[in-house]
């Protein structure tokens, strides 16, 4: 049974996963490739050629949808670790309610919220600025980020920052020393969480960044529905890259504390 | 080391009182039981001591001098908690050495320490050991040798021997004495068996709801309960309404002789006596006894040593202990023999 179950999950890795990433190597080394060829009539790196000159704008693309993302993890932990601690270790009136509020982002229909934000951006100056597009992009990734660390305070013993306290250190040392380490493998989950809310986000900064915070979507979005899908592929290479790139790195840490995994759903 | 003083300590949350007016004094070098069921306030209480919460009102001295401006880290008072002892990401050794490195102590120094410390707890060579793959009694030799480490001026111990089993209580129980002992600490511990803290403690403050009920030396609250609950709580459920008058106290079974008044006036007061100092009269000797009540056997529960006996003394439920060789039935008639030496009277709280 054990047996089964795995070798099915691994197939339904390879299908879903890995086949698609495979044709979309095969569709961006293809040089022409028409129906009903089974493979592609002719190679070529036409496509990696457009996609590294500076004209297709995929180098700017990257580093400002990098570090959009950066910047929206850094302020999730800073405004969502906090939250997720009150809501994870205390019983309140009105609890329910705020993780309401809080989670309500993933229910409303982004477009909805834009729209009515948008003005108030502008009024803000915050429209088609880098920080308009950040705040616009913490709509979505905060609650991924509050929940999964809710669930991780909710399974959090306080007595070890308490032990540490009467040990001599203060606040800044126990976080650094006890707190740090003991939510490090749920941190590190809800931190790639959010980094890849904010990377695939397209309607938000489209419309908020106003075109002028040009990200990695944008560009791709519009091959897609080109005709070139030779550069769509190469692009949505570049696009998955740095996802996979980061599961592979943190597979460690989410390895070892199966329960960080495991807790996400609890709450 | 230091003496400990709490002046009117009172803790609120919200509706909740956790402790009221609280007035307690430890000596220096003294070890103190707080004891009380779950829920008394006792924790709240060494939480507050330790700086781990704000008091609603009244003051903590150390040495006399107020404490309530001095954060936990600076305060002293080091917390060995019952669960979630040791820090499960660090190695015994970090453990333990975690104190003298809040306290910047250069790593040579500290590994001595260290060493000479886990000698101290009978852990030697432990260093290396990762926290989870030590015994219960063996973290809990960690966590005081981390607190001890610090020469703390008080040590707080929550439910030291919660959660060891028969054999490693007792082991537990002539380490910490020892320790306590040979260092001179001032050390108090939160506990909800009275024979853990009469076993463990100098003296022993017990408080039931917040409210301190008595503080004392372990053997006054056998021998000399203050209220009905202490005595209750200490497993001594006798109870005999009277009214004193000298030497003796006027009950609805004649005049009971007394020798100790816990000095009383003359008046209505509560006599009471533990199970285990009462004797079974032979049947025959009603006439012309003293201090003898007649009883009705309700239950006979065999306890090991001795048997458990549910009497019905008038209106009154007692229990009395009986050598376990006595021939005992439901429903028996017996008589039984109040000693005056055991006889205890208690303030009527009613």
């Amino acid at each position: 049974m054990n047996r089964f179950l795995r070798g099915s999950a691994v197939t339904i890795l390879i299908v879903g996963v890995l086949l698609p990433i495979l044709s979309q190597v095969i569709w961006s080394f293809a040089g022409s490739w028409f129906f009903p060829a089974l493979w592609p009539q002719q190679w070529g790196v036409k496509a990696w050629r457009y996609l590294l000159s500076p004209s297709s704008q995929v180098g700017v693309a990257l580093w400002n949808s990098a570090l959009l993302a950066c910047t929206v993890v850094g302020l999730a932990v800073i405004i969502g670790l906090p939250a997720a601690r009150v809501l994870g270790l205390h019983h309140f009136r009105g609890k329910q309610w705020v993780t309401w509020l809080i989670t309500a982002p993933l229910f409303v229909p982004t477009l909805v919220v834009i729209m009515g934000i948008h003005i108030l951006f502008i009024r803000y100056n915050l429209a088609d600025t880098f920080m308009g597009v950040v705040l616009v992009h913490l709509i979505p990734a905060l609650p991924y980020f509050i929940l999964v660390m809710s669930s991780v305070f909710a399974n959090y013993a306080t007595e070890f920052e308490e032990t540490a306290r009467t040990l001599g250190a203060d606040p800044l040392r126990t976080f650094w020393y006890i707190t740090l380490p003991t939510i490090f493998p749920g941190l590190t989950v809800a931190m790639l969480f959010t980094f890849l809310v904010s990377w695939s986000q397209y309607i938000t900064t489209v419309l908020i960044g106003g075109g002028r915070v040009v990200s990695l979507p944008m560009i791709l979005f519009p091959f897609i529905s080109a005709t070139s899908h030779a550069n769509a592929a190469a692009v949505s290479l570049v696009f998955i890259f740095p996802a996979i790139l980061i599961l592979i790195l943190t597979s460690r840490t989410l390895g070892a504390s199966s329960d960080a995994m495991g807790s996400i759903g609890r709450v | 080391m230091t003496t400990v003083q709490l002046n009117a300590l009172s803790k609120q949350f919200h509706a909740l009182e956790a402790v009221k007016q609280l007035d307690l004094e430890v000596a220096s070098g003294e070890l103190v039981a707080l004891l009380g069921p779950s829920g008394c306030g006792k924790t709240t209480t060494m939480r507050m001591i330790a700086g781990l919460l704000t008091p609603t009102s009244g003051d903590i001295l150390f040495g006399g001098r107020s404490v309530l401006a001095v954060p936990p880290e600076r305060r002293g008072a080091v917390m060995v908690f019952q669960k979630h002892l040791l820090f499960p990401h660090m190695n015994v050794a970090d453990n333990v050495g975690f104190g003298l490195k809040m306290r910047g102590i250069p790593k040579t120094e500290l590994d001595r320490r260290v060493s000479a410390m886990l000698d101290l707890v009978q852990l030697p060579g432990f260093e290396g050991r990762r926290a989870d793959s030590l015994s219960g009694g063996q973290q809990q030799r960690v966590a005081l040798a981390r607190a001890l480490i610090i020469e703390p001026q008080v040590l707080l111990l929550d439910e030291p021997l919660a959660n060891l089993d028969a054999n490693l209580r007792l082991e537990m129980r002539r380490l910490i004495r020892n320790l306590q002992q040979t260092l001179g600490i001032t050390m108090i511990f939160v506990t909800h068996d009275q024979e853990e803290a009469v076993m463990l403690a100098d003296r022993v403050a017990l408080m039931v709801g917040g409210v301190l009920h008595q503080y004392d030396e372990p053997r006054a609250f056998y021998e000399r309960p203050q209220s009905t609950t202490v005595a209750r709580f200490f497993r001594n459920e006798n109870f005999l309404a009277g009214v004193k008058r000298g030497n003796g106290v006027q009950t609805e079974f004649g005049r009971l002789e007394v020798q100790q008044s816990n000095g009383l006036a003359d008046g209505p007061v509560l006599l009471t006596i533990r199970p285990e100092h009462i004797q079974l009269a032979p049947t025959d000797s009603m006439a012309d006894a003293n201090n003898e009540l007649p009883a009705i056997v309700d239950a006979v529960t065999y306890m090991g040593g001795y048997l458990q006996l549910q009497m019905k003394v008038g209106k009154y439920a007692w229990t009395v202990h009986a050598p376990a060789n006595t021939k005992a039935q439901t429903g028996d008639q017996l008589t039984i023999h109040l000693p005056p030496a055991y006889l205890w009277l208690i303030a009527d709280d009613k």
